[in-house]
């Protein structure tokens, strides 16, 4: 059957936008459906994201905002899924796109229609604590900003059509069937938050102050209903005790799910902090069993939560709540470690509720044809977490399991990585290519601007005297034409646009209306297509930033507009055009790393028929995995890992070189050059390549402590494994002591190793099922099953497993004893307890090597955190990305993470690069830096200040020393220019002439 | 009729325009004394457009941009307060550093971006208008900014404040942090200095004068002068013209 070069995606929310922009920018047409009007999902909901305290929504916005215009990307809002046929590569689906009664095409989302609706009805979005209008968008800054009728709430009065000056509401407007075919598919539905059933023993719903983290998430956001205050619903006071209650519906075989729900821990203590940093008088109090900050600077967030805000932890789980009639504050009742019961008066109890499969999770699954597991979530691979039961159909997200942003993004990468590897002959054969006319030559010609005032239906002419604004503007120095339009954005007003460059013969243009943020590229497109260079525009934002905010005002506002009008064509006297120039890519890969996460990417490079090198420093191939033998979930790593070196070995895109070293790497993005020698002859090797994967591994942690290396009754969790899975040494243990967080979570390496806890558990629980007799004791801090791996921990429990917390400001004392050895343990209560062992192991962390990883960081200019692991660009939304464009990590060079994990994102590392090798060359931003040569004096500063190492220092045949800046790397941001000490470096689109000139049109 | 200041906001694009556009959104009213440039970055902003701005007699220049950790360009807002607190520094010398400020504003803060702005406002309405401003400049206050301006942009300072978040906070060549206490105190002294020698370059473009006239003119200490004389003469922007009466007669002779 002939592959198809599209995909459906499932889901908009940031899962399905990342995968969607990963296969969009790799040539794929892509279908991505969305159930409600607007795309971001639940992360727009968010007010701050851990562990760097990101404003959710600045960081998120760009992200929708590109989904909602890339043009290889085709977005349906309001849809169903009705049915789908086909196999993998070749897909039919149907759906049903839901009328929204309202003419997307036509909305101009400029919110008139919301204003005027007489009916107000509930709003989701800010969790039922605010309300809207019938008519209405989502939030505020919704992608696509269309506006919709919720037909539950309207009353059919007609207002809304009178009032929409664009024509767009369509009350007959009908539900459409619309038929696509696909190569495959990504389901990327994401989760439905657990709500407390009525009458639950937390007295949600009952009791007002009691609410739910995403309640308080709307709480605490600055655009949520009480604009970033902290009160409390009952009578709008600020709670001063805040109770924040862990594992409402997660980790309760009762009323709730068994499984953990990885998030909770995190987003809570999160929440903590941020209602502290709103409102000093906040002392929130947190509730929770065991603290799972597994992931990379999670702990130090909680220590620093603890610190530095006085969040306070109890470890206890409430047994009930009762409500103060007249105060309405909270009584909780719990047990302390010691065993107390203690009564305590809230003034508001936050429950951190779990992530429950989505309610549609049944439909979908008969739909698409694939399997769902015991809690209804997909399921898949156990080596590969994104791959459904059904060939060509892959899951990513809290779909796949309950987990947080960065790891919805790196599966979301990882399963259009593995779309890639499926469709990769199809890239570009559905997408269209616009042709453009040629470029009219403008320099050096006298400027002749157009001004296109638009009045935003009554957005802006409503406030703004618009009629007025046009005389004005008319009469600016070269200005040659200014026109209104009822709104500039709309298809007809484009045309309007292109006759009147031709007519008047313009050569800049501006437009003066809302925002650059969303419409600016809108009128680029236009003006490139009349044949203008798309740099010679401008925008004067007279909506969002005068006639909304004066709206009492209206002549100051008029006075406003007309100086932004005049600001703007002071700078569009000074633009020029911009080239993006265009370099071209060698598509060619480099993975650095041979172990399971380099042979991975590798593999998924040369599949794709890119000729790949893959280097690894030791004899063989294999890394870490070669002491692992099976996976919690029972995968047998051994097979994967030798089947995995196979498929390597015999690839013939795929060259490996072992007992490698890289001597060096040059270059950037789409054109490196990298020399190694390798092998016991030491060959030397030079290798051109487009991208870098970085997947260097990490150690395991050889201990100092517990008499490791002094006694032989002390051993690794590794070496246990090996034990267990290749010999019967262990028949004739009687006891077996373990404990964890061995090297890790200390003054030395502050942060958790995430796979140690599950290690413990699969080797205990084998070791159970071989001996039954043997007596097996696990000393812990927390116990991190997050996710699934819940299950096993329970598993461990049932089969007698003893698990004994020890007080980690004092951690066991191990004797030698004879033939045995003595542990004792002390516990968080002070009492101690002796265990005598014949085996004691040490589930040792993970490390990373600062002085290896220090010399590739410097080779590649990529930076290394305080632990010494490679650092992403973005910890949230970037997490394989460096900051610098065409290299990627993965694996453990990132933070220790379990199989499943590593593979994830050794895939979602293909993803990103082939964003970047499936073009011939990749055009880079016309708007950068540019160096004055004459007058830099070579010192470098830039080369420090700039983020990206765009930024050389290169001996130039007649200027000496001077800084050269990499197009291909520059972002634009100015930092360099800002800092210059000799005026040397400028910013193209925003030279100092042209905000010079802006500044002067102030006046 | 009561004084409407006139404001220039310079917002980075990723967060604080965001955040003005989410006011304009959600319909939050503020006055409609400021004029915002977008940049892509706070960071982008140099000293000197806050200089030009207030040369021209703008009564108030505001700055915002993503808050700390938050930077679309990764640390570009470090940048910008590194330079905003030298321009406030030199300010500070003519009394005028409550005409600017810096703020952070996210994009969900349209509520605080009104607030800010409407706080701004009505700081620069109590200062009243800018010296600068209307009809009756003020030369010599006009002249003492111009020397804030080109000390601001004066090799040492603009090299001062690119190094400083790398010496005080990371380490320096040596492989040392050096103390912010320390750096602070040197800072000082070198945007004093920097500024006196400015002044003292103004004046004698003006005509020639001797280390007595300067010190009597600048009400400064005849062997302060002295000492930024020798500096600049180091420099090669003063020379001596003449002796008259034993006292050398120094003259500027930058080219400008």
């Amino acid at each position: 059957m002939e592959k198809i070069g599209a995909v459906l995606i499932v889901g908009a929310g940031i899962g399905g936008s990342q995968a969607a922009l990963d296969l969009g920018d790799a040539g794929y047409k892509v279908y991505l459906i969305e159930s409600t009007t607007s795309i971001g999902g639940v992360m727009a909901q968010l007010d701050k994201t851990f562990p760097t305290n990101d404003c959710a929504m600045c960081i998120v916005s760009p992200k929708l905002v590109e989904t909602g215009r890339h043009q290889n990307i085709d977005l349906h809002i309001n849809c169903k899924i009705e049915e789908v046929s086909g196999e993998a590569g070749n897909f039919t689906i149907k759906i049903l796109k839901k009328s929204l009664h309202i003419n997307m095409d036509k909305c101009t989302g400029c919110g008139v229609c919301g204003q005027k609706c007489p009916v107000e009805a509930i709003d989701m979005f800010n969790e039922g604590l605010a309300k809207v209008k019938a008519t209405s968008v989502k939030y505020p800054q919704a992608v696509p900003l269309v506006y919709a009728i919720n037909k539950d709430y309207c009353i059919g009065c007609g207002v809304c059509e009178g009032v929409c000056k664009a024509e767009a509401v369509e009350y007959d407007l009908e539900d459409q069937e619309v038929e696509f075919n696909v190569g495959a598919i990504i389901l990327a539905p994401g989760f439905e938050e657990f709500v407390p059933a009525e009458g639950n023993k937390y007295g949600y719903g009952k009791y007002k102050n009691v609410v739910t983290s995403i309640e308080f998430e709307r709480i605490l956001s600055a655009s949520g209903p009480y604009t970033g205050k902290i009160l409390r619903p009952s009578d709008g006071d600020v709670p001063e005790q805040v109770a924040f209650l862990q594992c409402i519906g997660s980790r309760d075989l009762r009323e709730g799910q068994p499984y953990c729900s990885s998030v909770c821990c995190m987003y809570t203590c999160k929440e903590a902090v941020i209602a502290k940093e709103h409102m000093d008088q906040v002392n929130p109090t947190i509730f929770s069993m065991d603290v799972r900050a597994y992931g990379k600077d999670f702990d130090k967030y909680i220590i620093h939560a603890q610190e530095e805000y006085g969040v306070q932890y109890i470890r206890s789980r409430i047994s009930s709540i009762t409500e103060d009639s007249k105060t309405k504050d909270l009584i909780l009742k719990y047990e302390t470690e010691d065993g107390k019961i203690i009564s305590e008066v809230f003034n508001m109890v936050v429950l951190a509720v779990g992530l429950n499969p989505p309610n549609d999770a049944e439909y979908l699954a008969e739909k698409f044809g694939i399997e769902l597991n015991e809690y209804k979530f997909a399921l898949t691979d156990v080596f590969n977490p994104v791959q459904t039961t059904r060939p060509g159909i892959f899951a990513c997200g809290a779909f796949q399991s309950p987990k947080d942003i960065p790891e919805t993004v790196t599966q979301a990468s990882a399963a259009a990585g593995c779309v890639n590897q499926l469709l990769y002959e199809k890239t570009g054969t559905l997408i269209t290519e616009k042709t453009l006319p040629p470029e009219i030559y403008v320099a050096g010609q006298p400027p002749r601007i157009g001004v296109f005032i638009c009045h935003c239906g009554i957005n802006i002419g409503g406030y703004v005297d618009v009629p007025d604004v046009k005389k004005y503007a008319s009469n600016l120095p070269n200005v040659v034409l200014a026109d209104r339009n009822l709104y500039t954005c709309s298809a007809d007003t484009q045309t309007i646009i292109k006759n009147k460059i031709e007519e008047f013969h313009l050569n800049r243009v501006i437009v003066a209306s809302c925002t650059p943020r969303t419409h600016e590229s809108l009128f680029q497109e236009t003006i490139r297509e009349a044949g203008l260079n798309r740099y010679l525009f401008q925008m004067a934002n007279i909506r969002d930033q005068c006639s909304w905010v004066h709206m009492h005002q209206p002549k100051e506002a008029t006075q406003k507009a007309k100086d932004l009008v005049r600001m703007a064509v002071n700078k569009a006297r000074n633009i020029i055009p911009l080239e993006r120039i265009k370099l071209s890519v060698t598509p060619k890969a480099l993975v650095i790393g041979g172990g399971i996460t380099g042979m991975v990417a590798a593999l998924n490079f040369a599949s794709q028929e890119y000729e790949t090198c893959l280097v690894e420093k030791e004899m063989e191939l294999g890394g870490h995995a070669k002491h692992i033998y099976t996976t919690l979930e029972g995968g047998s790593v051994q097979d994967y890992l030798s089947d995995l070196i196979q498929k390597v070995n015999s690839n013939e895109n795929l060259h490996v070189y072992t007992q490698a070293e890289i001597e060096n790497i040059d270059g950037f993005i789409g054109n490196f050059k990298t020399t190694l020698i390798h092998g016991d002859r030491k060959e030397r090797v030079e290798f051109d390549h487009g991208v870098v994967v970085v997947a260097t591994g990490a150690n395991e942690y050889q201990p100092k402590e517990y008499l490791y290396g002094k006694n032989p009754l002390v051993i690794k969790q590794s070496d246990f494994e090996k034990l267990i899975n290749t010999t019967d040494d262990i028949k004739n243990k009687k006891s077996i002591v373990m404990i964890q967080c061995v090297g890790s979570r200390d003054e030395e390496r502050p942060y958790c190793s995430k796979m140690c806890c599950a290690e413990a558990i699969k080797n205990a629980i084998l070791t159970k099922e071989k001996y039954p007799g043997v007596e097996i004791t696990i000393l812990f801090r927390d116990i991190r099953t997050y996710g699934f791996k819940e299950k096993y921990y329970r598993q461990a429990r049932e089969a007698g497993i003893i698990f004994l917390r020890y007080d980690e400001k004092n951690p066991p004392n191990v004797i030698a004893n004879d033939s045995q050895l003595k542990v004792e343990v002390n516990t968080p209560t002070k009492e101690v307890i002796n265990i005598n062992t014949d085996l004691l192991v040490l589930s040792a962390g993970i490390y990373a090597d600062r002085e290896e990883n220090e010399v590739l960081a410097m080779m590649l200019k990529v930076p290394i955190n305080d632990d010494n692991f490679f650092l992403e660009a973005h910890v949230k939304l970037r997490p394989v990305d460096f900051a610098t464009e065409g290299i990627f990590v993965a694996g453990l060079a990132h933070c220790p993470k379990p199989i499943e994990d590593s593979i994830s994102q050794a895939n979602a590392a293909v993803s990103r690069a082939c964003t970047i090798l499936s073009k011939d060359e990749i055009e880079a931003e016309g708007k950068t830096a540019v160096v004055n040569m004459a007058r830099c004096s070579g010192c470098g500063m830039c080369v420090e200040n700039c983020a990206y190492n765009a930024i050389e220092l290169i001996e130039d045949r007649r200027f000496g020393l001077i800084a050269s800046i990499n197009q291909a790397l520059c972002k634009g941001c100015g930092a360099c220019s800002g800092n210059c000490r000799c005026a040397a470096i400028d910013v193209l689109g925003f030279t100092g002439e042209q905000i010079y000139a802006m500044i002067k049109g102030r006046l | 009729m009561s004084f409407e200041p006139r404001i220039l906001g310079f917002l980075c694009n990723w967060c604080s325009y965001a955040g003005a556009d989410l006011a304009g959104v959600s319909r939050i009213q503020y006055p409609p004394n400021i004029r915002v440039i977008r940049v892509m970055c706070s960071g982008r902003v140099d000293p000197e457009f806050i200089f030009k701005a207030l040369k021209l007699g703008i009564d108030g220049v505001i700055i915002t941009g993503c808050h700390p950790g938050d930077c679309h360009y990764i640390e570009g807002n470090y940048e910008a307060v590194k330079k905003f607190e030298l321009v406030q520094k030199l300010l500070s010398k003519l009394n005028m550093e409550k005409r600017i400020r810096l703020e952070w504003v996210s994009a969900s803060e349209g509520n605080r971006f009104a607030e800010v702005i409407t706080d701004f406002t009505n700081q620069i309405k109590e200062l009243g208008p800018s010296p600068l401003s209307g009809k009756d400049l003020d030369m010599e206050l006009m002249e003492k900014l111009e020397a804030l301006e080109m000390a601001a942009e004066s090799y040492r300072l603009r090299a001062l404040v690119g190094r400083e978040r790398k010496i005080t906070e990371q380490e320096n060549v040596y492989g040392e942090k050096y103390p912010k206490e320390k750096f602070d105190n040197l800072f000082d002294a070198a945007i004093n200095n920097e500024y006196i020698r400015n002044r003292i370059l103004l004046s004698l473009e003006k005509n020639p004068k001797s280390v007595k006239d300067l010190a009597t003119q600048l009400n400064i200490d005849s062997k302060e002068i002295l000492n930024h004389i020798l500096v600049l003469k180091g420099r090669n922007q003063v020379a001596m013209e003449d002796i008259i009466e034993n006292q050398p007669i120094y003259l500027n002779v930058m080219e400008r």
